[in-house]
């Protein structure tokens, strides 16, 4: 995991430098502030979670935090229509807004990568979005998605499509919901995928186009071979994060009960529902039980995700 | 790739379309905060900005107190980035260039809990700071949690391993400097450029923060954040009321973007950021 997450640099590393003579206490004295922290609201919450989830702990119930249940929550899960309900979308959503956020990140970095005037300004152009937050974001999204008074309805019926509501479809809200997060990082994928394009060494296009390769070929058989690792870490990076989605959903539902995710929960994603039993229904317990389900998601996924991309290779290597 | 020949209009054409699609939605927000709620429910939409900014502003901070959300946001946002840039150097430092054992196995610990969703930690310690600590609903439980980041730890190794050069810090120690002399005198100076950036980021994404406050704070004690979700929540139904908020919230931002967001570019674009 390690070697697949340090992002491959332009620069072959030198070999580790060895370091200086310290006193024997200097260097833990050095880490001790992070490891303190980190120990008392990082290391331990997620224990502590895990113990959480297995108890019938109900923050309406007093003394319900300590009644163990051992698996109970995780059983009820199995049976639970609104957990697979949200599952369903969480991995919907996460599909949605991930594929084809990194394919056209992939094609902005090919924009940003030829030698134009006002390069900084592009680039901080695409960047513009990722520096906004879920929240604004979100509600100057729904504003745009809006039925009656919507930009994009508005746009959409000048092509003679008649007015969405986008909130009522699970297809459409799954469609808005990953437009908001394509929207926010489609620019800072492309501008890590353009760092690494511009190590491609210019003589391997020179020999591509001497055998006779078109642009479109050279893409595809130089430029996306060499970014392998860098699309990897985009992948593992991108799904960790779309399959948490909480702000996006929850601020996209206009009724008066968000974190129900839509009128038949349409689009009510593990986070939001993980929150929705927490905060709405005070069950601690089986609130900690869907986190956990959803860390498990997450690496099925990243797992998937990684296999996947490996085996798209190589069959484009034929 | 990079051919003087290739400057085509086509790519102009494309990369203009690509800014103009991400700049769109905030001006968008811009044109909103300044009309009114009749406007915005026009047909065909109106795309030029009026003259009700300053109303929309004035309403949004008496009726609506944005101060105290603007407040808290840049307390919070500004401890943290102090004490993430500080701890993340010296755990940086230690790491890149001091030789202590049980070093290696640390650092994949730390790399190890940047794979972990955030989602998990929500409940345990909201039961922390409500239940043992009783801070729920203060910026301290916003604060303390954030305090320092496995990233900006493995991300200040990373800088430190290539840029601090071991020569340097021998020669400090022939000086006769303590450990901490030499922090202070050689790892600082050298580690400012990356400290800028990760101070940037660390910023950004407190400032940003929804999930964590929205569970920690209430409306009466909210961050920025939490504010504009109870804006958009159904209290107010005026939408330029509520535009208004999201470019309240997005400004401090843009301020930032617009005076260093140059340096966040060089370091995603010449690999400092290797996450």
């Amino acid at each position: 995991m390690t070697a697949l997450l340090e992002r491959p640099s332009a620069v072959k590393r030198p070999p580790r430098a060895p370091g200086v003579k310290a006193g024997k206490r200097a260097p833990y004295g050095f880490i001790a502030p992070f490891f303190v922290v980190f120990g008392i609201f990082g290391l331990f919450p997620l224990v502590y979670t895990a113990y959480v989830s297995l108890t019938g702990w109900r923050a309406d119930q007093p003394g319900s935090e300590h009644s163990l249940v051992g698996f109970d929550n995780y059983a009820k899960l199995l049976h639970d229509q609104f957990f697979w309900n949200a599952l369903k979308n969480t991995v919907g959503i996460g599909i949605l807004a991930t594929v084809p956020q990194l394919l056209l990140a992939l094609g902005v970095a090919h924009l940003l990568n030829y030698r134009v005037r006002g390069r900084t300004f592009f680039r901080m152009g695409v960047l513009l979005p990722n520096i906004t937050s879920v929240a604004a974001v979100t509600i100057i999204f729904t504003q745009l998605f809006g039925r009656d008074f919507g930009l994009i309805n508005w746009v959409l019926g000048l092509f003679g499509v008649h007015h969405i509501e986008w909130q009522a479809g699970t297809a459409s809200s799954w469609i808005a919901i990953a437009t908001i997060v394509t929207w926010r990082w489609t620019g800072y994928n492309a501008l890590i995928y353009l760092a690494s394009m511009q190590a491609i060494p210019f003589e391997l296009y020179e020999s591509a186009a001497l055998d006779g390769a078109s642009k479109w070929r050279q893409f595809w058989s130089v430029t996306v071979p060499l970014l392998r690792p860098t699309i990897l870490f985009t992948i593992v990076v991108s799904t960790i994060g779309n399959l948490q989605l909480f702000g996006e959903p929850l601020l996209f539902s206009n009724s008066q009960s968000p974190t129900n995710g839509g009128s038949q929960h349409q689009f009510q994603t593990l986070a939001v529902y993980t929150y929705d039993q927490f905060w709405q229904k005070f069950k601690y317990g089986y609130g900690a039980a869907i986190s956990w389900a959803l860390f498990l998601v997450i690496v099925i996924m990243v797992g998937l995700a990684l296999t996947l991309s490996r085996r798209l290779r190589g069959v484009s290597d034929e | 790739m990079r051919r003087a020949a290739q400057r085509s209009p086509g790519v102009y054409a494309l990369l203009t379309l690509v800014v103009l699609v991400s700049l769109f939605p905030l001006y968008w927000s811009f044109v909103g905060a300044s009309r009114d709620n009749a406007a915005i429910s026009k047909v065909p939409p109106t795309l030029v900005p009026g003259g009700n900014l300053l109303h929309n502003l004035k309403t949004a901070f008496t009726d609506f107190d944005m101060r105290l959300a603007l407040f808290n946001s840049f307390t919070v946002s500004t401890i943290v980035t102090i004490s993430v840039v500080l701890t993340s150097t010296m755990a940086g430092f230690a790491f890149a260039k001091l030789r202590f054992k049980g070093r290696n196995g640390l650092l994949i610990v730390v790399i190890a809990t940047m794979m972990v969703p955030t989602q998990l930690g929500i409940i345990p310690l909201y039961i922390m700071m409500a239940n043992w600590f009783h801070l729920a609903g203060s910026i301290w439980s916003l604060i303390l949690p954030a305090a320092t980041s496995a990233f900006g730890v493995f991300f200040m190794r990373q800088y430190l391993v290539t840029a601090l050069p071991v020569e340097l810090l021998d020669a400090g120690r022939v000086d006769g400097c303590s450990t901490l002399q030499l922090y202070w005198h050689q790892v600082l100076p050298v580690a400012r450029p990356a400290m800028a950036v990760l101070g940037m980021l660390t910023f950004l994404a407190t400032w940003n923060d929804f999930f964590w406050p929205l569970v920690a704070m209430n409306p009466q004690n909210p961050t920025v954040q939490v504010a504009l979700s109870a804006f958009a929540g159904g209290y107010v139904t005026d939408y330029s009321l509520v535009l208004t908020g999201a470019l309240i919230s997005t400004l401090p931002m843009l301020v930032v973007f617009a005076a260093m967001g140059r340096q966040i570019l060089d370091g995603i674009t010449q690999g400092a950021l290797k996450g």
